[in-house]
């Protein structure tokens, strides 16, 4: 498995050094791309107008905010079950990042619900279960950071990630069954329109710039982890070799 | 068995000689019930439109005052170690310990729910499903809770941390709660939801104990 | 300038479509800030201690 190639960190950040120049140029490439295509070029929606725009932001957002629960649970479990020591700096430098995707998805998304609307918050089932989701990262961070051993932190948060993810399909299904219980009579979904040519363009432009600017700000958080580590375990053979 | 009753048997009578423990979940139990009355006014409809989901969040967070406790003794003193230890399974030392702590949360609160229930002016129809309802989620709650319990062993601010962790994977419970005393009060059928209660029930005795012991495990390494 | 501020009035809707990318702006840009200046932050450290010792950690 490729993976075991990196469970050297020095040569993690060897590779992540050469890779990571190409990601930022891409991601930067695919930006500039998908706001001109978004904002530029593509047509209003005939039905919702000019703030089809904002989905361009709005769904890569939502989207990525799953893929990195998802990548989350993924490194966690590879951390527990085969002890990958990149696996658990990886879960870790992924959740501020997916968090921040989640706040994006709940903010744009309420500024797509007001004129549409008319209100600044629906409780409507993506927009409920986004929050959910969002308090699930802001556990695992706060588990994370609660010990004074940053390895038992690690190991911890990583139970708690899976747990979490088993969880998410039985939420998702609570929260869509809440919902068409509570439902008003104007039928509130968060649909959009429908997915065709002039739209897809730049939604698919704009999710894979955010999944590349994804992996750009992931390895520099990794380096980041790694380095850390680094300087504690330095730290801590210099204060043993102090006491000598 | 003879372990697990065992361990039951040292955790309930540790829990009786305290005593207090499960009086306090019980008096906050009313007291966070009783908080609505006087913030929404006491006008009967509006009290019994929102009762199902008042007790149902209260008990959630009436459940959690004592999960911060249930590994923390025996972790502190060692005896957490020891029992881990033990020919006998941790996932039963853990099934043990969620046991008893739904004896002496869980179970006050079913008791409790009746009157806070009159309380909150709940419909008729409503009380025969709240009761299962709770009886069939609070020790889902107690299950779900343990994990979490385990997860804070040695870490700094337990308990408010505990909250954070736990109550969102408290909320297919709650919905489902509620859903079922609404139901009822609607003239619908409850066993829907009822069933799914069950069946998150089940889910949690499977999975629950196991996720428990791993962290109990990794707590103490 | 009438193309402009057609552009920016979005039919109506920018003051909800640019807060809208302006705020995916700000935290991403952000996020991206803080974790450079989190690295090299890590870096310095390390830097500070490697003239003391040999081997580099684990």
């Amino acid at each position: 498995m490729m993976f075991h190639r990196f469970a050297n960190p020095t040569r993690f950040l060897r590779f992540a050094a050469v890779v990571q120049p190409w990601i930022a140029w891409i991601t930067v490439i695919l930006f500039s791309l998908g706001l001109y295509l978004g904002l530029v070029a593509s047509p209003a929606d005939y039905q919702q107008g000019e703030t089809v725009r904002m989905m361009y932001v709005h769904v890569p957002s939502a989207w990525m905010a799953l893929f990195c629960y998802t990548g989350l649970a993924a490194a966690c479990a590879v951390a527990l079950i085969w002890k990958h020591p990149l696996a658990e700096l990886a879960a870790k430098a992924t959740a501020p990042i997916g968090a921040s995707f989640t706040f994006l998805a709940l903010v744009t998304g309420s500024l797509w619900g007001k004129p549409m609307w008319g209100a600044w918050w629906v409780w409507d089932a993506r927009l409920t279960s986004m929050l959910v989701l969002l308090f699930l990262y802001l556990g695992y961070m706060a588990l994370n950071n609660a010990f004074d051993d940053p390895g038992r932190g690690a190991k911890s948060s990583s139970i708690l990630a899976l747990a979490g993810f088993v969880n998410v399909p039985i939420i998702k299904f609570s929260v869509d069954w809440w919902n068409t219980l509570h439902q008003p009579a104007s039928v509130v979904k968060m649909g959009g329109p429908a997915i065709h040519g002039p739209i897809l363009a730049p939604l698919l432009v704009m999710s894979v710039a955010f999944t590349t600017y994804y992996l750009w700000v992931l390895l520099i958080r990794i380096r980041r982890e790694v380095t850390a580590n680094k300087v504690r375990a330095l730290q801590m053979r210099q204060a043993t070799r102090g006491e000598q | 068995m003879s372990g697990f009753a065992s361990i039951v048997r040292r955790d309930l009578h540790l829990a009786l000689r305290q005593g207090m423990d499960s009086l306090m979940v019980v008096a906050f139990f009313v007291i966070a019930v009783v908080l609505f009355p006087f913030g929404v006014g006491p006008e009967p409809n509006t009290l019994a439109r929102i009762a199902p989901g008042v007790i149902w969040v209260a008990a959630l967070l009436s459940s959690l005052l004592s999960l911060e406790r249930l590994f923390q003794a025996d972790y502190e003193d060692g005896s957490l170690e020891l029992l881990a230890l033990q020919p006998i399974a941790l996932e039963i030392t853990v099934m043990a310990k969620v046991s008893v702590h739904w004896l002496t949360s869980g179970l006050p609160l079913l008791v409790t729910a009746p009157l806070l229930a009159v309380l909150m002016n709940l419909p008729e129809e409503g009380f025969r499903p709240l009761m299962i309802a709770l009886l069939l989620g609070t020790p889902s709650l107690s299950l779900i809770g343990a994990i979490g319990a385990a997860l804070i062993l040695g870490s700094r601010r337990g308990g408010i941390l505990l909250s954070l962790l736990v109550l969102p994977l408290y909320i297919p419970v709650l919905i489902f709660g509620v859903s079922a005393v609404d139901a009822a009060i609607g003239g619908f059928s409850d066993k829907p939801q009822l069933l799914i209660l069950s069946g998150l029930l089940v889910a949690a005795l499977a999975l629950c104990p196991w996720a428990g012991a791993t962290a109990v495990r990794q707590g103490l390494e | 300038m009438e193309g402009l501020s057609a552009f920016l009035d979005m039919g109506g809707y920018g003051q909800f479509v640019w807060p809208a990318y302006g705020v995916v702006c700000v935290v991403l840009v952000g996020l991206m800030i803080e974790s450079r200046r989190s690295l090299k932050s890590a870096e310095a450290a390390l830097a500070a201690l490697k003239p003391g010792d040999e081997e580099i950690g684990p």
